[in-house]
């Protein structure tokens, strides 16, 4: 019997890294902009979806592919706008994996301009998981309060974009705007940010702009 | 608590590192695990030692060696460890800040017996 020490310093997560690069270098090929949107349960994003589907219908194809424990639920209610759309129910699992949207990506239009991961409703877990998205979104609904960022740092450092839902609401609970925006700005500078709301709608119109505007930078730095 | 599953990737490495060198078992196992991984070092610990038995890992020990949040100034150049992650440097009121360490999340090595 022999005692052996081997150096790995290999990173844990690599395998899920290695994966989401492939994804994306093949939906960036596609120039197909994949859009990660990370939040808590609740905080609005398939209503999002769903107004995002309205605003980009007219002139560009997206599909959706829905994170969720249970149910087709989300799924299903993209679908009644016209837009494909995939479910992953994990089973309990808290967070989605590369390899999950992996198994996905050859049923993908290949004349689509967006494609929407929507993550399970978790602040925490998914944070720690490149899916292959180009964009990473998080969402902070009005009523889940301004003190978020701080407390789930990480979502928050490794986005792209910050998009406040429910915005309508404000007038009618303890969320001061300023100071959600101010928080989020201290973890992550480059945050930028996007107040909407689904049910008004307001700020649907910015938001789309600015995914329009990134998928064209995207096809700029491939070309 | 996603650690589970990062103890399931833990040991798709651990197999085939074991496998390569024609180990017959694991004894050690350590990680580096950054402040801001997002990771708890205690979940990581109880998911490891539910997660070995039957494996190739059965009597390994897991050490975590936990590693500070370190961002260095774009501007002024100074390094200053933090507990959170506000990226404003204290020196020079700079946002242009680069992490050094604190996101890692490393299989560092291990022990075997061959």
């Amino acid at each position: 019997m022999e005692k052996k020490e081997l150096f790995v310093r290999e990173e844990i997560l690599g395998s899920n890294k290695k994966i989401a690069a492939e994804i994306r270098r093949k939906l960036e090929q596609e120039s197909i902009l994949t859009i990660n949107f990370l939040s808590s349960p609740g905080s609005g994003k398939t209503a999002l979806l769903e107004r995002i589907a309205e605003t980009l219908k007219p002139r560009h194809q997206m599909a959706v592919i829905e994170g969720d424990i249970e149910t087709e639920r989300d799924a299903e209610r993209i679908r009644q706008k016209g837009v494909p759309a995939w479910q992953i129910t994990t089973g309990g699992a808290c967070h989605l994996e590369a390899k999950m949207v992996a198994r996905l990506i050859s049923e993908i239009p290949a004349e689509t301009h967006f494609l929407f991961i929507e993550n399970i409703g978790n602040l925490v877990c998914p944070a720690s998981y490149d899916l292959g998205e180009s964009l990473r979104c998080v969402l902070l609904s009005a009523p889940e309060g301004d003190d978020k960022p701080k407390k789930y740092p990480k979502a928050f450092a490794t986005a792209d974009c910050l998009i406040i839902t429910k915005s309508d609401l404000i007038p009618f609970v303890p969320f001061d705007l300023e100071r959600a925006g101010n928080e989020a700005l201290d973890i992550n500078p480059d945050l930028r940010i996007f107040v909407t709301s689904a049910l008004q709608p307001r700020g649907i119109a910015e938001l789309v702009r600015y995914f329009i505007e990134s998928r064209v930078n995207m096809i700029q730095r491939h070309a | 608590m996603h650690e589970l599953s990062i103890v399931a990737s833990l040991f798709e490495i651990l197999e085939e590192k074991a496998n390569e060198q024609e180990a017959k078992k694991i004894i050690l196992v350590k990680l580096k695990v950054g402040k801001l991984a997002g990771v708890v070092p205690e979940f990581l610990k109880t998911a490891f030692d539910m997660y070995k038995n039957g494996t190739i890992a059965e009597e390994a020990v897991l050490e975590i060696e936990e590693v500070p949040f370190k961002i260095e100034c774009q501007k002024c150049r100074a390094e200053t460890e933090r507990e959170d992650f506000v990226f404003i440097c204290p020196a020079c009121g700079s946002t242009a800040l680069r992490a050094l360490t604190g996101t890692e999340l490393l299989l560092e090595k291990i022990e075997l017996e061959t």
